[in-house]
């Protein structure tokens, strides 16, 4: 556990007055708010530093203590068996007006264990007034499970909830489960629960959006002569019929035989196959001759 | 109206400790709707998440109005670029795998 400069954080000198903290925590608030800054974990970390420094710095009596005793946090203890033993420590917000961010997921740890060690504990937050706070969490799964609807249970907080992914959730993709956030108060409705989905893909499938993509080895016999080759599709097997003199990356589109389009029952998107003619390696001495042959019949047209 | 979906407006203003003055005012501007039934304003608690973001914006960063609108809509330039961002890097990878 560290020394926080908390005068740094909020870019002033240790002789500001609290107009001037006042000032500095709201344009560096303005700056890194959440609600400014969706889905910006270096911003979100930042507000919390900057909140807990105002939360410091406009308490005359925590401003004090910290004055005192913050770069000896380790006496900070004692201090707070004296504070406990009767001295009339406000517990106010000081200079913002008593007002506190109090939205999005803010949880239990935003506070730091210096300001925990200095404090005793965590500063002031406002609590939700109706609404319940929302709960995100990531999900993780392979690309195979969300081919196909299912059920999963998860546990969210110690409480078991049964939800169904829908075939063909993206990577990255947030969904809502409305009402499994945090309880509300004030007979105010419970905040919501949002999932976001890790998918790991170790299949030989690319993916993008609905469609898959897949290169397929292909012998150069087949290439050159046509012919019906079986291959993999993301669920099943198909035949395909293999022109003659196909080139070398030469692609195709299998229609509808690519990912399920997110909640559209019986919709899919497509798979496009790429061949790779593989050249065949080690030789023998009669297929040295038989190609020698054909190089010459092709040099020569004999 | 389903009103279980609803909360009249005053108790929203009285749980939220705002002014009605400047929840009518985000109903004006069109950022957020208010119902009337039976003469009584309500707001959709569907809504209240944003609701909620609006008022953050103002009672504690100071933001007037003009700018809450303004925010509401770079927020969802924002998002709607994140969104493309997710999409092009994956057919940026998807290239990127052909040329290898």
């Amino acid at each position: 556990m560290e020394f926080i400069d908390y005068y740094k954080i909020l870019e002033l000198d240790k002789s500001a007055n609290e107009a001037e903290i006042k000032k500095a925590y709201r344009k560096l608030a303005r700056k890194y708010h959440p609600d400014l800054n969706p889905n910006d974990t270096d911003a979100k970390k930042k507000f919390q530093q900057i909140n807990e420094a105002n939360e410091v710095l406009s308490d005359p009596e925590k401003r004090k203590k910290y004055d005192q005793y913050g770069k000896d946090w380790k006496h900070a203890d004692e201090a707070h068996k004296h504070q406990q033993s009767g001295s009339p420590h406000s517990q106010g917000n000081g200079g913002f007006g008593g007002q506190q961010w109090s939205g999005g997921d803010f949880s239990g740890d935003d506070f730091s264990d210096f300001f925990g060690s200095m404090f005793g504990g965590q500063g002031k937050r406002s609590q939700s007034k109706y609404r319940g706070q929302d709960f995100n969490a990531e999900l993780k799964l392979d690309l195979k499970d969300v081919f196909v609807t299912h059920k999963q249970t998860l546990t969210v907080n110690g409480k078991n909830i049964r939800i169904t992914i829908p075939a063909g959730v993206e990577h990255g993709q947030v969904i809502k489960i409305p009402g499994h956030g945090a309880q509300g108060v004030n007979n105010g409705p419970n905040g919501d629960l949002y999932l976001t989905f890790s998918i790991t893909n170790n299949t030989g499938f690319k993916r993008e959006g609905n469609n898959l993509y897949k290169d397929v080895d292909l012998d150069i016999y087949i290439a050159v002569l046509g012919g019906d080759l079986t291959i993999d599709t993301f669920d099943s097997k198909v035949k395909l019929n293999i022109k003659p003199e196909t080139q070398n990356s030469t692609k195709v589109k299998l229609k509808g035989k690519g990912f399920p389009v997110y909640k559209k029952d019986g919709e899919f998107g497509d798979l496009f196959i790429t061949y790779k003619i593989k050249v065949p390696t080690n030789l023998s001495e009669k297929e040295k001759e038989l190609f020698n042959e054909l190089a010459k019949i092709r040099n020569h047209g004999n | 109206m389903e009103i279980e979906k609803f909360m009249p407006a005053n108790y929203f203003c009285e749980v939220y400790n705002v002014d009605f003055a400047f929840v009518n005012s985000l109903h004006e501007f069109g950022l957020i709707s208010i119902v009337v039934y039976e003469e009584v304003p309500y707001i959709e608690k569907e809504k209240l998440k944003e609701l909620e973001k609006m008022i953050r914006l103002h009672y504690e960063l100071d933001i007037n109005l003009e700018g809450i609108e303004a925010i509401s809509h770079l927020l969802n330039k924002v998002d709607s670029l994140q969104h493309e961002i997710t999409s092009l890097k994956t057919q940026l990878k998807l290239l990127e795998s052909e040329r290898i």
